[in-house]
């Protein structure tokens, strides 16, 4: 269309490596978030649960936990660390106009991440020579400064949406800012809200899902009963009250951001009377081919009754809205969320009526398969929800104030593709070598587990004192394991 | 007024993470220089168990000097990163790998894995306080002015290779001087004479490079070449190589107890020197503090940020360095997690 060729024409060519390499390092740290925000809460949850009852497979999860958390938390800290530097690297023009108005949110977030690096070194390092209540007590704050440091950054995303709080003089630069409108911006309660349970949901779907793989091979000791039920019922108490913050959330968008609003349901023309799409894809006419169409929802979600009038992409300028491609993304972000968001809800219903007739997990295999994928699908759902948010604020940086295209920086377009791919394939490897590393604890604490001597182990005089003693001088042995650790008698998985 | 006292902030910051984040770096430095699997398998050992506490907290002074330039000082923010493109994507990609690569190693038990997360570790330990220098000399040489492009220019001259292996010099004394603190700490008295030996090595590394950047840097860098060797800044020199000094002494012989705080005092009182040295500039000699300051309201709040920073997490580090010092702070073994051997560990 003409003003797809217009809009190209104006756009730097850096436009483009800088998105994408924005949108790979934000989708792959965003992975580890849930993980950085909650895990320690489910962690906590369990060790509390065992030093309360004396519980030894409880703490014997904690402990595995944190060891998970000691490395997830390190690959967490890098890929965000490389996130700071691309504020610079790619969109400096919108540090340079814009940074004392939104900057700020950052500044929370550094103690928010000062904390966390603080007491998760304490947390994870304490647990052989720490008091257990005291190790216990350190750890609490953990989920705070986790969500203080969410409030920073969610601050900052919530102002590039919703962006308020100065003036603009003469030259259309930012004048009169004041702080507090800056970071409470309107969308900011509703977005915060929505990604904190998200986070918590998400930690604790993956986290059971791993002993619902176990379950499902037939490992139906209280160990995979007490790792999957612990997780997963924090994560199916919070899938509801995430349905209801998203619909809030989504209503929040109609009246803040119509125009993304009108991207994520394909609306073309303003109008009333809005049917609803279940995917489709929009042409560049206007016209939306596939999909399902149920009439006069949209409206009626919107604003509660059909005649609402909802906002539709021509009510601006084509080249002050997302394309035609670009709102087909952001549809199909939507609606998968949306529908994943449902799909849990009855699961989590499923769990609650089998605990609420019988007390105990449902019997069905068919749950636990649902269970396992749950995870998986969580974390897609993490993804489908920032392309929503960030793909349909296209094509401003700063909504309505600041273009990508004027934000990019300058540097040559080779460099930029050359980073990508550099980055690319960094993360490849460093999340390979993550998992990797991941699949090889479990395959050791399988095989210790599975071993006579290792259920022994579990009951021997160590089990008394699940703080367990010191073992060896530090200075003398290496990172040697313990010399009495049993050696497996069959194949590792 | 409040601009200059945000510069001073920031100067702190960089500071802080010099001495942190540096000693982080040098421990890096010498797991690279720490040979085979067997020879070094020592020193390894006590680099993996007096960093791994510690470097994610001290990471987080860079986010904090991120964060006071992009929000107390934007322009200055986007020049440096305009001009200096180069540098700091490479610094980037190093902080990754360097952080990936350690923290791999440690649950790693096949020797050809640790070696290779060891490896990368090492070498990006190296290459990132190499390229963090660069971006300094770069600076001070007034290199980086508002509107800059990035060109090789920027960065690939006389004052910047100078800086970048000043740093990297200093990185690897004050990781040497931790390291032998933390050798005693942990009764290996081998480590204690192995590291000392490399303190004062690196510290003759600082005064060579030192000795030959003075007069390469002179009509390089001159606006921060004439404000190091004149007034304040000349008295803060000086103060630093007496710290420097004074470690050397203690050092030799062998009180180790203040050796630590003297050396982090040089690291500090240079960058100080530094920061002096460029008043009332920023980015010498285009863009000064006044210029370069956000609005007012803004810098207002980074103040407040600032005190709630200091007084927040100023009792929680002290506690971690408490903590780790008295050697409370170990990390779970496989005895704790309850893991067996798998085929293909090395033990
Ligand atoms: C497991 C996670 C999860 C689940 C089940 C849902 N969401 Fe979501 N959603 C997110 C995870 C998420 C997220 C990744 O956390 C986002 C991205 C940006 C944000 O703040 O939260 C998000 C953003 C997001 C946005 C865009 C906000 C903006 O642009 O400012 C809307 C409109 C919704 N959500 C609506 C919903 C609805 C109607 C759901 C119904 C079931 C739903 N979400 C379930
Ligand atoms: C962590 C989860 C996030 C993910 C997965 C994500 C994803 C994306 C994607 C897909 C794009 C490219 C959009 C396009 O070009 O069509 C993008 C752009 C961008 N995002 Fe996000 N985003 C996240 C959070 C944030 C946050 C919290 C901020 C700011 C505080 C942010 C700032 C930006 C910026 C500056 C751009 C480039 C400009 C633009 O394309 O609008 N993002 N992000
Ligand atoms: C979508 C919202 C985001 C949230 C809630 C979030 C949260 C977190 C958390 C919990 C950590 C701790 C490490 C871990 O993952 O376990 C972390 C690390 C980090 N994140 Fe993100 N992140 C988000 C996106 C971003 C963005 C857009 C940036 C860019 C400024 C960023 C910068 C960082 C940095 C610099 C670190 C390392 C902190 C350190 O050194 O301790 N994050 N983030």
């Amino acid at each position: 269309m003409h003003s797809t060729t217009l809009l190209l024409a104006n756009t730097p060519p850096q436009t483009l490596p800088a998105r994408e390499l924005m949108a790979f390092t934000l989708g792959s740290h965003i992975l580890l978030v849930p993980f950085g925000v909650a895990l320690p809460f489910i962690t906590l949850l369990m060790h509390y649960r065992g030093l309360r009852k004396g519980d030894v497979v409880a703490l014997k999860l904690a402990r595995r936990w944190s060891a998970v958390m000691a490395v997830q938390f390190a690959i967490g800290i890098v890929t965000g660390t490389i996130l700071s530097f691309e504020f610079g690297l790619l969109w400096p023009r919108m540090m340079g106009r814009w940074g004392d108005v939104f900057g700020l949110g950052f500044g929370v977030e550094a103690w928010a991440f000062f904390l966390e690096a603080v007491l998760i070194a304490i947390y994870l390092y304490g647990w052989r020579r720490l008091r257990p209540w005291t190790h216990f007590w350190l750890g609490t704050p953990l989920p705070l400064a986790a969500l203080l440091g969410a409030f920073g950054i969610i601050a900052a995303n919530s102002w590039m949406n919703t962006p308020q709080g100065f003036t603009l003089d003469a030259q259309g630069n930012p004048v009169d800012v004041t702080v507090r409108q800056a970071i409470f911006t309107p969308i900011f309660g509703p977005q915060y809200w929505h990604f904190a349970v998200a986070m918590f949901l998400t930690a604790g779907y993956v986290v059971a899902g791993v002993y619902a793989v176990g379950w499902l091979r037939g490992r139906r000791d209280r160990y995979h009963r007490l790792g999957f039920t612990v997780p997963f019922t924090v994560a199916a108490i919070l899938t509801p009250v995430q349905f209801f913050l998203g619909d809030n959330l989504a209503r929040q968008v109609f009246h803040k951001q119509p125009v993304k609003f009108a991207a994520a349901e394909i609306v073309w023309n303003t109008d009333t009377h809005v049917p609803e799409y279940l995917f489709g894809r929009l042409n560049e006419d206007g016209t939306i081919s596939g999909g399902i169409k149920i009439p006069q929802l949209d409206s009626i979600l919107a604003g509660f009754k059909p005649s609402t009038q909802v906002t539709g992409l021509t009510s601006v300028a084509a080249d002050d809205r997302p394309t035609a491609t670009q709102a087909t993304i952001v549809h199909w972000a939507f609606d998968i969320m949306a529908t994943i968001g449902s799909l849990l809800i009855l699961l989590a219903l499923w769990y609650a009526w089998c605990w609420w007739r019988r007390r105990d997990l449902p019997r069905s295999r068919w749950f636990f398969r649902c269970a396992a994928v749950a995870g998986a699908a969580s974390l897609l759902t993490v993804e489908c929800g920032w392309i929503t948010t960030e793909v349909g604020r296209q094509p401003w940086i700063v909504y309505f104030n600041m273009r990508v295209s004027d934000a990019v920086t300058a540097t040559r377009v080779s460099s930029l593709w050359t980073m990508f791919g550099i980055v690319v394939a960094v993360y490849v490897l460093i999340f390979g070598a993550f998992l990797a590393v991941l699949l090889k604890m479990r395959t050791r604490w399988r095989i210790a587990d599975e071993s006579p001597a290792g259920q022994a182990g579990a009951l021997g005089p160590e089990a008394g004192t699940p703080y367990g003693p010191r073992e060896g001088t530090m200075a003398t042995t290496g990172a040697a394991p313990d010399p009495g650790t049993p050696q497996s008698p069959g194949g590792a998985s | 007024m409040m601009a200059d006292a945000i510069s001073w902030v920031l100067v702190l910051a960089v500071a802080a993470y010099a001495c942190a984040g540096g000693t982080d770096y040098g421990a890096g430095f010498w797991d690279l220089l720490a040979g085979g699997a067997e020879r070094g398998e020592r020193p390894r050992w006590l680099i993996d168990h007096a960093m791994a506490p510690v470097w994610e907290a001290n990471n987080v002074w860079l986010i904090f000097v991120f964060i006071i330039m992009w929000t107390g000082f934007p322009t200055m923010f986007q020049a440096v990163f305009g001009a200096m493109w180069l540098p700091l994507a490479l610094a980037a990609i190093g902080l990754v790998l360097r952080g990936a690569g350690f923290a791999l190693r440690k649950p790693t038990r096949s020797l050809a894995g640790r070696r290779i997360y060891g490896a990368v570790f090492a070498v990006s330990s190296l290459l990132t306080p190499f390229f963090f220098g660069v971006v300094i000399g770069g600076i001070a040489s007034g290199r980086v002015a508002p509107g800059t492009t990035a060109s090789s220019d920027a960065w690939a001259n006389p004052t910047s290779i100078v800086a970048g292996l000043l740093t990297v010099a200093a990185t690897a004394y004050l990781g040497a001087v931790f390291l032998t603190a933390d050798a005693r700490r942990f009764g290996a008295d081998d480590l204690v004479r192995y590291f000392r030996f490399r303190a004062l090595c690196s510290l003759a590394a600082i005064v060579v490079l030192a000795v030959i950047g003075i007069p390469v840097t002179h009509h390089d860098a001159e606006y921060v070449w004439h404000g190091l060797t004149h007034g304040a800044g000349l008295a803060l020199v000086i103060l630093a190589a007496l710290a420097a000094a004074l470690t050397a002494l203690l050092l030799a012989r062998r009180e180790y107890r203040w050796c630590r705080y003297t050396s982090v005092a040089g690291v500090a009182l240079t960058v100080a020197a530094w920061g002096l040295a460029q008043r009332p500039y920023l980015l010498p000699t285009s863009l000064t503090v006044a210029q370069a300051a956000g609005a007012a309201h803004t810098l207002r709040w980074l103040a407040i940020v600032t005190v709630i920073a200091v007084v927040l997490v100023g009792p929680a580090l002290v506690l971690l360095y408490r903590l780790d010092t008295l050697g409370d702070l170990e990390p779970l073994t496989d005895s704790d997690t309850r893991g067996a051997q798998a085929p293909g560990d090395n033990p």
